[in-house]
């Protein structure tokens, strides 16, 4: 007699389980559990949650605060803190988000990425919850930075958390689009980095996160206004800066917003490029994902 | 083992059947067309050397490859057609670990049952039926992180099994794991055989690993060159292996010579020989080989014969074959970057 044989079967009533056809209910669950996994793997990784806070923290802190000096003149009073501050808030997401779309890179070098694509669930179900899993971490990220406004004399209202929180999840949302359509055609960790920097960062400087958006040079005005990122940055500043108390001509020199040929774009217009980009590139990742066998 | 052998399954038909299924990855041909089916219950082994086919065959049935030509149905449902439908009735554990290591045992079992849509009622208590089969029940708050390789292996077959699937394919379920981690995986993949009633497809390269199965299929270059159960294939090789320790090697080879017609060889020391029947031969032997025998052992053939009987090569012989090599790397080039 074997070994089997000889150990004895407890009686376990056996859960027979049946699985329905697909339906737009399971791909919601397959949604919301994609969704949930990134909140738990976020939470488990304490690490991630401070080090993805330490560049917005040294661009604001010690960024802001020594080149202060430098530009009391041209800031009409108005601390460099405070003006670069609606930036962090968009730097914030923008990295975490990238970090999240990451994941997917993370997951297939690790095989879980497996385990989901062979689900009889659609890919766009997956793409989708990482997505929103993505904007919704990087907006507790946002959240910390906007727990500080008050070390950069931003005074709190509901309309600024509100409208900040909205912004922010929306920025979130598009970044994480952006990562998941470079990383579904990027195998390595190391390369999906590289070209996120390689794309982020000079996105980031050019969107006028760091200065305001007017009488630059004419090359770097024409980037600036083809710069996606332009359109979340600007309607952050100009919901941040509503609520300061300063000067018509410091409001007018720092919050300049974006203009074509004169016409200076409304907030909610901007934040409409930002969602329709968002829209798109989830699209392409979805295409793509699908794509994939 | 198993007297449900070739039983069909509850609509009659076979939990897998294959008809001339073939993958040609540019010029090289993995699969050659293969023709086979399983029955309902039954437990299949797939046995070759690394770069036989037997993933690239497995992955075709798994609905994870597209066949260059050919058909095949898993669980009634045709691969290339009903690929969702395929896909709800199998469960899989792959070669390479799929787990979530940051997630619990708990929320790995959790996502997959969310993902196949498992109704909500039955999560819990099929969650801890698994869980318990595979021993794991007080370790599912564990992080799966700080499992060892054949923990996370039964997790992995618990997974598989969360949303009940008719046939669960297991690709080299034991690689990498020790001895005594083999034993229990087998333990559990027969018990769960016979409590769920499932049909468990499995490719092995270990030998020693195929007597589990009910069936075997031998795999080399791309071809089934054998199909039955162990006991009838290795009764096909027929000849059982008898030793014996004599004093005089020499003498014992040439009376074997004279009076049988055998040819024995020395091998470590003793006298070893084939012959059918090994056990009925030992009498026979020490009546009148004449030679005074000091000690006798009789084996029957194992797997390792069968397979060097079929393709006249040992399986480890087979994998140090540079063009099975060559091959190999062409797996795992199409494993990491090319499945797409």
């Amino acid at each position: 007699m074997t070994a089997v044989a000889d150990k004895p079967v407890e009686p376990i009533e056996v859960v027979r389980v049946h699985v329905p056809k697909r339906s737009l209910a399971s791909e919601l669950r397959a949604i919301k559990i994609v969704w949930r996994r990134e909140l738990i793997r976020f939470k488990n990784d304490r690490m991630r949650i401070v080090t993805s806070l330490v560049q917005p923290f040294l661009f604001l802190f010690v960024l802001g605060g020594g080149l202060q000096q430098l530009a009391s003149a041209g800031t009409h009073g108005v601390d460099l803190k405070t003006f670069i501050y609606p930036g962090i808030l968009c730097m914030t997401v923008m990295f975490t988000a990238m970090f999240s779309a990451a994941s997917i890179v993370w997951d297939r070098e690790f095989g879980f990425l497996r385990e989901m694509m062979v689900a009889p669930v659609r890919r766009s179900s997956i793409v989708i919850g990482k997505c929103f899993g993505g904007a919704t971490v990087a907006v507790f990220q946002g959240c910390i930075v906007l727990a500080i406004a008050w070390t950069v004399h931003v005074p709190y209202s509901l309309g600024l958390v509100l409208g900040v929180l909205a912004l922010q999840l929306l920025l979130a949302f598009a970044i994480t689009a952006f990562g998941l359509a470079v990383a579904v055609r990027i195998k390595q960790m190391q390369s999906f980095m590289g070209v996120m920097q390689m794309i982020i960062m000079p996105m980031y400087f050019i969107s006028g996160a760091m200065f305001p958006a007017a009488g630059l040079p004419a090359w770097l005005t024409v980037l600036n206004r083809v710069d996606p990122l332009a359109y979340a940055v600007d309607p952050m500043r100009r919901l941040v800066f509503s609520k300061l108390a300063i000067s018509p001509i410091a409001r007018h020199v720092l919050d300049p917003g974006i203009s074509w040929w004169g016409w200076r774009m409304p907030a909610i217009l901007e934040a409409a490029v930002v969602l329709v980009l968002g829209l798109g590139l989830l699209g392409v990742a979805i295409w793509e994902f699908s794509s994939t066998e | 083992m198993s007297p449900k052998l070739h039983e069909m399954g509850d609509n009659g038909t076979p939990a897998i059947s294959v008809n001339a299924l073939r993958k040609q990855f540019g010029e090289f041909e993995a699969v050659k067309g293969v023709s086979f089916e399983v029955g309902a219950a039954e437990v299949f082994g797939f046995l070759g050397p690394n770069g036989a086919g037997k993933s690239t065959t497995i992955n075709m049935l798994c609905t994870l490859l597209k066949p260059t030509s050919g058909e095949a149905r898993v669980a009634g449902h045709d691969v290339m057609r009903e690929r969702d439908d395929v896909r709800r009735n199998i469960g899989l554990v792959f070669q390479d670990p799929t787990l979530d290591g940051y997630l619990t045992a708990e929320q790995n079992l959790k996502l997959h049952a969310e993902l196949y849509g498992v109704p909500k009622e039955l999560v819990a208590p099929r969650m801890e039926q698994v869980l318990k089969m595979v021993g794991l029940w007080d370790r599912k708050d564990g992080q799966v992180m700080m499992f060892s390789g054949g923990m996370r292996r039964r997790l992995e077959i618990a997974r598989g099994l969360m949303h009940s699937p008719r046939v669960l394919f297991l690709d080299e379920p034991t690689i990498g794991l020790d001895p005594q981690t083999r034993r229990t995986i087998w333990t559990y993949i027969r018990e769960l055989q016979e409590r769920e009633e499932i049909t468990i497809f499995m490719t092995t390269h270990y030998m020693d690993e195929a007597e589990w199965c009910d069936r075997i299929a031998i795999m080399d270059k791309g071809e089934i060159v054998a199909l039955d159960t162990p006991e009838a294939l290795k009764a096909d090789v027929g000849a059982d292996r008898v030793t014996i320790h004599v004093d005089d090697n020499d003498a014992a080879i040439a009376a074997l010579e004279n009076r049988f017609g055998i040819e024995g060889k020395v091998a470590e020391g003793a006298c070893t020989f084939g012959v059918e029947g090994g056990e009925q031969f030992v009498p026979r032997l020490f009546a009148e080989l004449g030679v005074p025998i000091r000690g006798v052992s009789v084996s029957r053939p194992t797997l390792d014969d069968v397979f060097m009987s079929f393709t006249g090569s040992t399986i480890r012989d087979a994998e140090e074959d540079p063009s099975k090599h060559r091959n190999r790397v062409m797996m795992q080039m199409m494993g990491g970057g090319g499945r797409r």
